[in-house]
């Protein structure tokens, strides 16, 4: 493990210089990732920037009705503020499928969102990996990747994001902000995560030595009957093999709106616009709702031991869009 | 004071609850495990793990190592001191002691080099930047049925590998109704909660060690042979152990370094194991792949019984899961045959691991005989009794007491399993197919001479001593109670100290034999001393010290089938669309013996029902057959049911007596992981009509399965 310098910042500007100043800086959220892959080699940064002191730890409703969330807001906080659980449970839901209790009271929105791939040959040392080692290969392609990429992987990457938050964040077109020495910018979620293409290793569009502020949630009254059902490989704290945020709007069972994003099953949460332009206008059924899932499928291409993914995400779709359907009508 | 045992009337401890004696000092972190003992000038050694499935380390760059920050020693098979090369130890013959003796690599992970440090996160550093290279050689992990290389030897550490008697092939042909079905099981690891860890120093010409191990006297017995010291000079202790389940049995790495290094040094030197080579360091259960035939009648009664099992070893050491020998005391039939075979890979050695043999075992023929009730139309309870045998089916002993069947009638009324519908796949709860199954469970009830000593002092309170291992089953609180027991005395006027080498030989805690073969010398030693307390023998000042060996009396027990048995059933929920299982409930039924403390006894009991749900459900180290290494080396990718995965897991006992039997206890650390697995598939069988033979279910697995 190599020995590391550890600063706290006073605010926003002294993170920002503290990075500036020191390469081989690592901001530090709850550090429950972080620390894990210093641990194991993978980050070995020189200088830890402790942004607890930050004053980015509040939830406040936006002039237009929506929520900017900080960048410090703790997992477990975000999970249970009253606004969120009102007009966005999909996204309390999601947060709550995430981790364990001890983990989500340290875990961090922004460290949330950078958090990394959990693929087994990014976390272990022995195999080549592209987001590890650029150039060395993608173990993962013809080893162990059952729940790998079935939507926008590459040859060089096949790894999923593991962050279930991201995933409703992504249904409600959430909005990242970040400060720069240079001043303050933003991202939509949308455009957040980078495509895969031939450099894994580049996963974010943050531009360097930018430090993630907050998440903006616009106004969505759709989201309002919203849901996030994860599926995994036991009951709790395991990663998502699939997973779905959903939020409907019916009237006169027709749909009015849809949103739609799955987890676990690319590099980033995986909005599935196709699957909404097919569904919007349609009767509110199980059929219009798998051709919906079928629609956004098309596109899929599974690798040898991962296409079971694409019947449990159908599943899952026709499954939470009919519960929501039903609390619709009620 | 002439006698120590007249201060109240005798008491009854064993029977009712107790708490853990150093429950507190757990809880609170006053008790110290291995790595927790400090020490005045320690250093800390890192183990570096081969990066290579097989092949020779070619070089190895020491010298920058050297030039570290702390760094004080590097070992290696050039500068290492030699071994007892053929080292045979208590399991047997072992070469994977022989750290440092060669250059050659025989999986990944191996250790080809250890980083001694003044901490240990200097040594860690010089550690994973030490730079070596290997002439690699091709390598082959892929265990698989068929596989060209499989053998069948004469013999396992536990018996014959193959048993046969009758004409299997006559009676397959000649039954109404034929199973032949392929289970297999995944590799499963220990990764108990506290990693092996040991502290090496020398004191005035005697090596003082604490280990983390399951059994004091016999690692230091091994240390001191593989090491050639003579056994007096080598003190062990291991007072707390956080979870063994058969990896802390034998001398690790991590203990034979920790030695090296302080003999080089001349100061004390701590190693202490990552999560991650847990996996590869200290055994581990061995995939397997079983085949089981069953022949019977049309109503039931067996007539063919074949049972084979296929698992890896390394190319270090041969090890066998004897998976076949479950049936060799369970289930009788005219034509009846078990074979073990092993198949040589370049991966690290498998061991004993919580009812070794036992629980894969169970799990394909108890899952076979599901399957045999169905196509006979008959209840899975019915079947079993209508193949209870007489005597062993293939010892031909008697059994010295078989209550099977009283636990399943006792579990079957607690679960409510009668007027269970057995049609599949007809119950539904929202998205969830809801089915019940159910399973037997056996586990040998063995002993090993061991020997105790027990003191009464002038205050008339008691020390007894033994060198067994409290692993965190609760042994001391239960060796406690059986000491009071039969000194005729309360618990509290009564010390068991353990787990020290000095104590003497003592069996160690496994095969279930622990409490029993304790509880047997700590008894015999202290019936001794309160008769000689009771005719008026004086308590002298430092003591009066009866001593005890069972190992005449173990030996000359009478030959019988000796066996704990039990009744395993499970309430699960499938939800076919996403393939996730839910275990809704679980009960176990379980005639055991004597059952010393209750509380811990259901701990073990449910702790190993819970193993049985992460068998057939969560379990799985999955190897990459490019780099030959594991590619989920956590907790977090290693994956045991989590609570939310744990229903309402119920574990309970039938009297067990058994007159003929001195002690009476019966061993209760591997029954409840044996069948629990096969209850859970049985289960999720009636819930679905799908019959999953391949272990863990995974939701993948669920998913693809076609539907009846």
């Amino acid at each position: 493990m190599r020995e590391f310098r550890y600063r706290r910042a006073a605010d926003v500007a002294d993170a920002l210089a503290l990075l500036e100043a020191e390469p081989e800086a690592r901001p530090l959220g709850g550090g429950t990732n972080l620390v894990d892959l210093m641990k194991t080699g993978i980050e070995r940064p020189a200088l830890l920037v402790d942004l607890r002191d930050l004053p980015l730890d509040r939830i406040t409703p936006t002039a237009d009705g929506g929520l900017r969330v900080g960048a410090t807001v703790t997992n477990s906080d975000l999970a249970a503020h009253p606004q969120v659980r009102l007009h966005f449970p999909a996204l309390a839901q999601a947060v709550l499928a995430g981790a364990s209790g001890q983990l989500r009271n340290m875990a961090t929105v922004g460290g949330n969102l950078l958090q990394r791939t959990r693929c087994g040959y990014f976390t272990g040392a022995a195999a080549p990996c592209n987001k590890r080692l650029p150039g060395s290969g993608c173990a993962a392609l013809t080893g162990e990747h059952h729940n790998h990429a079935v939507l926008g992987a590459s040859p060089h990457c096949v790894a999923v994001h593991p962050s279930d938050m991201a995933v409703a964040l992504a249904a409600f077109d959430a909005v990242v902000t970040y400060e720069t020495p240079g001043g303050p910018g933003e991202l939509p979620l949308a455009e957040f995560y980078l495509p895969v293409g031939s450099t894994p290793q580049l996963e974010t569009a943050l531009p360097p030595g930018a430090l993630i502020t907050g998440v903006v949630l616009p106004p969505a009254p759709v989201a309002a009957v919203s849901r996030y059902r994860k599926v995994r490989e036991r009951a709790s704290y395991a990663f998502a093999i699939g997973s779905l945020a959903a939020a409907l709007d019916v009237r006169d069972g027709i749909v009015r709106e849809v949103r739609l994003a799955f987890g676990a099953v690319a590099s980033r949460p995986w909005r599935a616009r196709q699957a909404e332009r097919a569904l919007t206008g349609q009767h509110a059924d199980a059929v219009a709702f798998a051709a919906a899932a079928d629609a956004e499928l098309a596109a899929a291409r599974p690798l040898p031991h991962n296409g079971y993914k694409l019947p449990l995400l159908r599943d899952l779709v026709v499954g939470v869009l009919t519960e929501l359907a039903e609390e619709a009508a009620r | 004071m002439t006698t120590a045992t007249t201060g109240g009337p005798a008491t009854r401890a064993v029977g009712t609850p107790h708490v853990r004696l150093e429950g507190r000092d757990k809880v609170t972190g006053a008790a110290r495990y291995a790595a927790d003992h400090p020490a005045d000038g320690l250093a800390h050694g890192w183990i570096v793990p081969s990066t290579v499935a097989r092949g020779r380390v070619r070089s190895l760059d020491d010298a920058s190592a050297l030039k570290m920050p702390g760094v004080l020693a590097v070992l290696h098979h050039g500068n290492a001191s030699r071994l007892t090369e053929d080292f045979v130890g208590t399991f047997g013959p072992d070469a994977t002691t022989q750290v440092f003796q060669h250059d050659r690599v025989p999986y990944l992970g191996w250790p080809v080099a250890c980083v001694v440090a003044e901490t240990p996160e200097q040594a860690r550093e010089a550690a994973e930047t030490l730079a070596v290279t290997y002439a690699t050689e091709p390598h082959d992990v892929d265990f698989r049925p068929g596989h060209p290389g499989a053998y069948t030897p004469e013999e396992m550490a536990v018996g014959p590998a193959c048993t046969e008697k009758g004409d299997v092939e006559a009676e397959l042909a000649a039954s109404d109704v034929v199973v032949d079905a392929h289970y297999s099981t995944a590799e499963e690891h220990h990764s108990p909660m506290e990693p092996h860890a040991a502290m090496a120093r020398w004191d005035d010409g005697r090596l003082e060690v604490v280990d983390s191990t399951q059994g004091a006297y016999a690692t230091a017995r091994d240390l001191a042979l593989l090491f050639g010291l003579d056994p007096a000079s080598v003190h062990l202790r291991s007072e707390h152990v956080g979870g063994g389940f058969g990896c802390k049995a034998q001398v690790r790495p991590h203990l034979i370094l920790a030695v090296m290094a302080t003999t080089l040094l001349g100061r004390p030197v701590r190693v202490v194991l990552t999560r991650a080579q847990m996996f590869t360091l200290i055994g581990h259960r061995s995939p397997t792949a079983q085949r089981v035939r069953l022949g019977a009648g049309a109503d039931g009664r067996l007539r063919a019984l074949e049972h084979t099992a296929l698992s890896a070893t390394s190319t270090v050491r041969e090890f066998i899961e004897p998976s076949a020998q479950y049936g060799r005391s369970m289930y009788d039939a005219d034509g009846h045959r078990t074979v073990h075979s092993v198949v040589r890979l370049d991966v690290p050695t498998p061991t004993y691991m919580r009812a070794p043999g036992e629980a894969p075992g169970s799990f394909a023929l108890e899952c076979a005989l599901d399957e045999l009730a169905e196509r006979c139309g008959l209840d899975p309870i019915a079947l079993r009794a209508r193949n209870e045998p007489a005597v062993g089916p293939v010892s031909g002993l008697p059994f010295a007491g078989r209550r099977l069947l009283d636990c399943f009638a006792e579990g079957a009324r607690r679960f409510g399993w009668d007027g269970r519908d057995p049609r599949p796949g007809v119950r539904r709860d929202g998205r969830w197919l809801v089915g019940t199954g159910t399973a037997a469970a056996t586990f040998f009830t063995g002993a090993r001479p061991s020997t105790a000593a027990v003191t009464a002092h002038a205050d008339g309170t008691f020390t007894a001593r033994i060198a067994a291992a409290d692993i965190g089953t609760g042994a001391r609180t239960a060796l406690t109670q059986l000491a009071a027991d039969a000194l005729e005395v309360t618990p509290g006027r009564v010390r068991v100290l353990i787990a020290d080498s000095d104590f003497g030989d003592a069996w160690l805690a496994g095969g279930s034999m622990g409490t029993r073969s304790w509880g047997w010398a700590i008894t015999l030693a202290a019936r001794e001393l309160r008769e000689r307390l009771a005719l008026g023998e004086d308590i002298p000042p430092d003591g009066l010290t009866v001593r005890s060996d069972t190992e005449q009396a173990v030996n000359s027990l009478a030959a019988y089938e000796r066996h704990a048995y039990g009744a395993q059933f499970a309430e699960v929920a499938v939800d076919p669309g996403s393939g996730e299982i839910r275990v809704r409930r679980m009960l176990g039924v379980f005639a055991a013996g004597r059952i010393v403390n209750p509380l811990t006894a259901r701990s073990q009991l449910t702790g190993g029902m819970i193993w049985g749900l992460s068998m057939a459900l969560h379990e799985e180290a999955v190897r990459d057959t490019a780099t030959g290494g594991l590619v989920n080396t956590d907790l977090a990718g290693y994956h045991i049911a989590a609570h939310a995965d744990v229903p309402a897991v119920e574990a309970d006992w039938i009297d067990d007596p058994d007159p003929d039997d001195p002690v009476g206890i019966k061993g209760i650390g591997e029954i409840g992981g044996v069948g629990s697995a096969a209850a859970i598939v049985n289960a999720v069988w009636h819930a679905t009509g799908v019959r999953h033979r391949d272990l863990p279910i995974r939701p993948d697995r669920v998913v693809l399965m076609p539907r009846p």
